[in-house]
């Protein structure tokens, strides 16, 4: 039972970064039907951002946190002003192609610029564990947990209470008829970007403080992942992307502690595809007919 | 305009052709190998000076130059009575395989070379077999740690290559024994690193070896950063050691989740742990941990021949010699070994002299060649205590 309990731990702090990413694949995805494959290399940017904040500015852990937010949503305004922009009207395979461009970009210009080698994250917070009947969790999982889930109740009020949450939602039905309306669709879209982004760069903290190690190439897998997460939640679902991102961590997590270690990855690609053959709108999709 | 850019292209192709017409060519007098002028012997090294694993050929080629700039200052080499200089002839092979070989067709070929030092990896080394069997010129590499590298498909051993580090095979069934015989572990978790041959063979290795149970073996791939379902589960277990086969990233990711869960119980593994990295990593969490390794810094101090080697290092390149320069610088002096016992710099005696090597000073101890051209040599595992060398053991 106490293995169980923690299992369950463990597979919560790993879906809590996953949900994180999932969010913003799915907010771009609902606002201008692109997968931003660059996504995950937001998230190690915000890490490498906070690791030279916290080592050389000295900044705690919440000021770390905030400026990662900063940069990552900057990041996220400045790929898609550069990048996708240009391509709007263009055939969504461009756009699509573009991203994992963007993507080679980031990993191979990190790498070049400040060397392939892992780094240890500075530990700002120190580390203990608090023992719950046998159970231990970690002060840091703790802070990965709750600063997941008020990101993500933040990210809801945005959306349904505010004037920009109404843009976005009107871009996401109908970009041509919101803007006769007069919402500024390109202003909405970078706020998208901004938004989405700015939980990549958080996610990036928090798993450089969790994991003490950064790399350029730490975005590659987590993002796929994430990816998967926001397919299964539905794609374009802000409940479904921090959902999918859960279930995944669940998933990968059962999978190793049943001694499959070796299938995680594995199992987690079979999802996708499962998922794309029999409930493609996934879990809190719309089923929506696309017309042609 | 037009017309320049044309001549240049046909500048540049022609280049290329020949280029690609000498990484092609092979030796035409496969039977006889290179000679040698009066004065020097020539020395070629097949590095990888730059791209993937440049850490690794920059660290053996310190030694190697090291290595040769002493024995030069001390006269040459004797080779039957008159001393010959050395005459290094530096290649990159920029961590390519193709590139090696090509490398090692042009020392053999065009530099006529005794012996070719290096590459440092494993596919990197394999890929200039077929170039210098064909000239019979030795292949040594430093560093080549799979067990096939010296051995032809059939199972034979290649006449021409050989190694101055020990296999992994060799480091696993150390561990293995150190768990048993002095760690007294009944119940072992494994853990490796399933993408690299390097985390596999270890693994094997030492579950073959482990006379107590193998309670779990799993796995995880280069680039995993989240261990902490698979620990649990070892917890769970009741698990006395772990035994993680494979480098530093992960390992130190590992060795870190592990103390944080408060399992406490040893984690060994293999010289891919011998790295700084691999204590910045895992930080404070770096207690209680046992890896194998060739040759380490503090176990060192008992050996002059290490110890001079130290002392010169630092004084080169100000900086405390890594173990892949220590090999290399290993591989150097073995090949002098070999061409002043055979009293010949011929390519195919200095073969015969390194088959034979007996007894040779190294750096990381006493070396002996064994029928498949792996050098046996002390093997020595380190414990460390917060992130320092605490102790180390030498295991038989």
């Amino acid at each position: 039972m106490q293995t169980v309990l923690q299992q369950v731990i463990n597979a919560l702090s790993l879906g809590a970064v996953y949900a994180l990413l999932a969010l913003g694949y799915t907010m771009v995805y609902g606002i201008i039907k692109l997968i931003n494959f660059a996504h995950g290399d937001i998230y190690m940017l915000g890490a490498f951002w906070a690791y030279y904040v916290i080592n050389f500015w000295h900044l705690n852990f919440i000021g770390a946190l905030l400026s990662s937010m900063v940069i990552g949503a900057l990041s996220g305004v400045v790929i898609e002003y550069f990048a996708y922009r240009p391509l709007r009207n263009s055939p969504r395979i461009a756009v699509l192609i573009t991203a994992i461009g963007v993507s080679f970009l980031l990993e191979n210009g990190m790498s070049y610029l400040f060397g392939a080698n892992p780094r240890s994250f500075p530990q700002v917070i120190k580390q203990f564990n608090f023992n719950i009947g046998g159970v231990l969790i970690s002060n840091i999982q703790i802070l990965i947990l709750a600063t997941a889930l008020i990101l993500m109740v933040l990210l809801q009020i945005i959306i349904q209470k505010t004037k920009m949450g109404r843009a976005m939602r009107a871009v996401s039905v109908d970009p041509e008829a919101a803007e006769l309306v007069g919402v500024d669709v390109n202003h909405t879209i970078s706020f998208t970007f901004a938004l989405g982004s700015a939980l990549a760069g958080a996610a990036g903290v928090l798993i450089g403080m969790y994991y003490n190690s950064i790399d350029p190439l730490m975005g590659m897998t987590p993002g796929i992942k994430a990816f998967v997460a926001a397919v299964l939640g539905g794609i374009g679902s802000i409940p479904g992307a921090s959902v999918g991102g859960f279930l995944i961590g669940i998933l990968e997590t059962f999978f190793q502690s049943i001694g499959l270690s070796a299938y995680k990855d594995a199992v987690v690609y079979l999802v996708l595809i499962i998922i794309l053959l029999f409930l493609p709108s996934g879990i809190f999709g719309k089923n929506t007919r696309e017309k042609v | 305009m037009k017309k320049t850019t044309k001549k240049l292209m046909t500048v540049f192709s022609a280049v290329a052709a020949t280029m690609m017409l000498a990484g092609c060519s092979v030796a035409k007098n496969s039977s006889k190998g290179t000679k040698q002028d009066d004065k020097t012997v020539k020395i070629g090294m097949n590095m990888e000076l730059s791209g993937a694993t440049a850490g690794y050929g920059n660290a053996e080629k310190n030694g190697i130059d090291l290595a040769v700039s002493e024995i030069n200052q001390a006269g040459g080499i004797n080779v039957n009575g008159h001393k010959k200089k050395i005459k290094l002839i530096t290649r990159d092979n920029k961590s390519s395989n193709t590139t090696s070989a090509s490398v090692a067709a042009q020392l053999v070929n065009k530099d006529k070379v005794a012996v070719v030092v290096g590459p440092a990896t494993t596919n990197a080394a394999t890929a200039e077999i077929p170039n210098v069997t064909k000239a019979s010129v030795v292949g040594l590499s430093p560093s080549a740690t799979d067990p096939n590298y010296t051995l032809q498909k059939n199972g034979k051993v290649q006449p021409f290559v050989f190694r101055a580090c020990f296999q992994d095979n060799f480091q696993g069934t150390s561990a293995a024994k150190f768990a048993d015989d002095t760690l007294h572990a009944k119940r072992v978790a494994i853990y490796a690193d399933n993408s690299s041959d390097y985390g596999t063979g270890l693994a094997k290795a030492f579950k073959k070896t482990f006379k107590g149970k193998v309670v779990d073996m799993q796995n995880y791939s280069a680039g995993d950063k989240d261990f902490n379902a698979v620990l649990t589960s070892f917890k769970a277990k009741k698990v006395d050691a772990i035994y993680v086969a494979g480098y530093y990233t992960e390992a130190g990711l590992i060795v870190k989740q592990a103390r944080q869960m408060g399992i406490k119980v040893p984690i060994l593994g293999g010289d891919g742990m011998a790295d700084p990295k691999f204590v910045q990593i895992a930080g404070q969490s770096a207690t209680n941990i046992y890896y194998t390794t060739p040759f380490s810094n503090s176990a060192a101090t008992k050996n002059p021949v290490a110890l001079k080697f130290m002392k010169a290092y630092k004084a080169r390149y100000n900086e405390a010699a890594p173990t892949f320069s220590a090999l290399a610088y290993d591989a150097v002096y073995m090949v002098k070994a070999a061409i002043e016992s055979e009293k010949s710099d011929d390519s195919v005696k200095i073969a015969d002299g390194l088959a034979k090597l007996k007894d040779f000073p190294g750096v990381s101890g006493k070396i002996t060649m064994n029928k498949t051209h792996d050098p046996e040599m002390p093997i020595t595992m380190v414990k460390l205590v917060n992130g320092k060398i605490n102790k180390a053991f030498s295991v038989k």
